[in-house]
């Protein structure tokens, strides 16, 4: 894939396109939006049956998925919307290998308590 | 120049034979008195074969505009019309329609907006979207509406301004008054407005773009000061397209239209039909001796201020008509009032004006009405006192 151009943030206000029109494609993937998370979702990937439902549900494709097998969250992208935690169909029988609780394999966690 | 053919129109009429010569791609509108009768006659047009126009009978003025807003990006010539609480439920897509810069072009029938329930003419309903970042033309006559309906797609699609238009006249006044109206042959008009070449087009699909996107901190205060810098500076624009307009047709098409103002001491500054009943009052002042004057701006966004200045500031009492309220402004004025004011301000111009509230709800505005207005300004004038800053014309005391 090629690497996108990020849109440039610094132009003065005369030099912006007018009404905003947009000529780049897909610059939306430049557009850091992972800092607006404030829950995290991480992932159990030894118990993970890789049903691939999160990577469905996911709203910003934030999931990423290799060979048919989900991979990683795209924290550059992902707003911590909680929607995978919530769909994750998997209930573990062992504790979480992140934070070490019952529940499903993707479960949310404080973004300050994250590394 | 070329002839105008002349015969008998209403307002209405006449802006939808205007879009009829104009046959712009899309046109999508919603019924509403007394804007009624324009699209009523132009969806005739598009049910004969006359023109060309994708005509999208929507089920609301939101969705009207909506679609307009669409249709427009999409890389149309797009055309609308409505009044009173149909602009109301526009407002959202108003703001966005300036926003994206579309050049949309919006036939007002001015009238009141509801409560309590009319169906008459005022400003309430344009004056209310006046900070929308559209451009607005007022209109005194049936002619001028016509004349503004033409002008306003040439304004609003100029590559300097690419700004929507809205383009106003008195509801029922000269919506439905009958009067003489010439109109332009077809062909001219064809050449005057030209063809429409967008700069960025959503079918334009060698060229993808995207438009209305997120525009957030970064640069949503950049694309407002653009919206700013293109107001600021089209009245230029405006008058030379109203120059090419006015050697086309041979009617004057002065962005502010005076009447004795050479010499006039005591002046009025009123905009649509209640112009042309000033004028006969001055007439007849002027008979008597008295220097009076009127002063009609055509245009009233982007407020034409250093032009209103010039012609008012030798008088020695001045006076708005303000066909609608900007509530709870100082004094409850009105909202020609409040820009007129401002300007002279800020122009460095020092004299006496009040503002009279005139016409809200369709209530008639004789010449007995604008006499005493008239007569009050004689007596500002003559003992330099202002006295009440904003008063009613034709309220029942």
């Amino acid at each position: 894939m090629a690497q996108k151009q990020a849109p440039r943030l610094d132009l003065p206000w005369r030099d912006a396109r007018p009404g905003g029109v947009v000529i780049e494609s897909g610059n939306s993937e430049t557009y850091v939006t992972g800092t607006w998370r404030s829950m995290r979702p991480v992932r159990d990937m030894e118990q993970c049956t890789q049903c691939l439902l999160c990577w469905i549900m996911c709203p910003d494709a934030a999931i990423t998925v290799q060979d048919g097998k989900v991979a990683a969250f795209d924290y550059d992208h992902c707003k911590g919307c909680g929607i995978c935690a919530e769909e994750c169909p998997v209930n573990i029988k062992q504790p979480h290998s992140v934070t070490g609780q019952l529940g499903k394999v993707i479960q949310m966690i404080p973004e300050t308590d994250a590394e | 120049m070329v002839k105008s053919k002349y015969m008998p129109l209403d307002g209405a009429n006449a802006v939808s034979q205007a879009m009829r010569q104009i046959n712009p791609h899309v046109v999508a509108a919603y019924p509403i008195t007394p804007q009624t009768a324009v699209v009523q006659n132009f969806s005739q047009y598009v049910a004969d074969g006359i023109v060309d126009t994708e005509f999208v009978p929507v089920e609301s003025e939101h969705a009207a505009m909506s679609a307009c807003v669409g249709a427009s990006a999409a890389g149309a010539r797009v055309m609308t019309a409505t009044a009173a609480n149909g602009l109301a439920l526009m407002w959202e897509m108003l703001y966005i329609a300036a926003g994206m810069r579309l050049p949309i072009v919006l036939t007002v029938v001015n009238r009141a907006l509801s409560a309590p329930l009319n169906i008459h003419c005022d400003h309430s309903d344009s004056m209310g979207a006046r900070d929308a970042g559209w451009i607005h033309f007022y209109a005194e006559t049936g002619q001028e509406a016509y004349d503004n309906t033409i002008k306003a797609i040439r304004v609003a699609e100029h590559p300097d301004i690419q700004l929507p238009v809205m383009s106003c006249q008195d509801g029922f006044i000269t919506g439905h008054g009958v009067e003489r109206v010439g109109l332009l042959p077809d062909e001219a008009v064809k050449e005057f407005v030209g063809t429409y070449e967008p700069k960025y087009a959503l079918l334009d699909t060698d060229h993808p773009v995207t438009m209305g996107a997120w525009d957030f901190t970064d640069y949503y205060f950049e694309h407002k000061r653009q919206q700013n810098e293109v107001l600021n500076n089209c009245l230029p624009i405006i008058e030379a397209v109203s120059k090419d307009f006015e050697q086309l047709s041979g009617r004057d098409q002065s962005i502010v239209d005076c009447f004795g103002m050479d010499d006039a001491e005591i002046a009025i500054v009123v905009l649509s039909s209640a112009a042309g009943t000033t004028r006969a009052v001055v007439r007849e002042l002027r008979a008597k001796g008295i220097k009076a004057g009127v002063v009609k701006p055509r245009l009233f966004r982007p407020f034409p201020a250093q032009q209103i200045v010039d012609a008012v500031k030798n008088c020695k009492a001045v006076a708005v008509l303000d066909r609608a309220i900007s509530f709870g402004a100082m004094a409850g004025c009105g909202p020609l009032f409040l820009d007129l004011t401002s300007a002279l301000f800020n122009l460095g111009v020092q004299l006496p004006v009040v503002d009279y509230i005139y016409g809200l709800g369709g209530r008639d505005t004789m010449p007995s009405d604008i006499e005493s207005a008239f007569a009050d300004l004689q007596k500002i004038a003559d003992t330099g006192t202002r006295g009440e800053l904003v008063r009613y014309l034709g309220l029942r005391g």
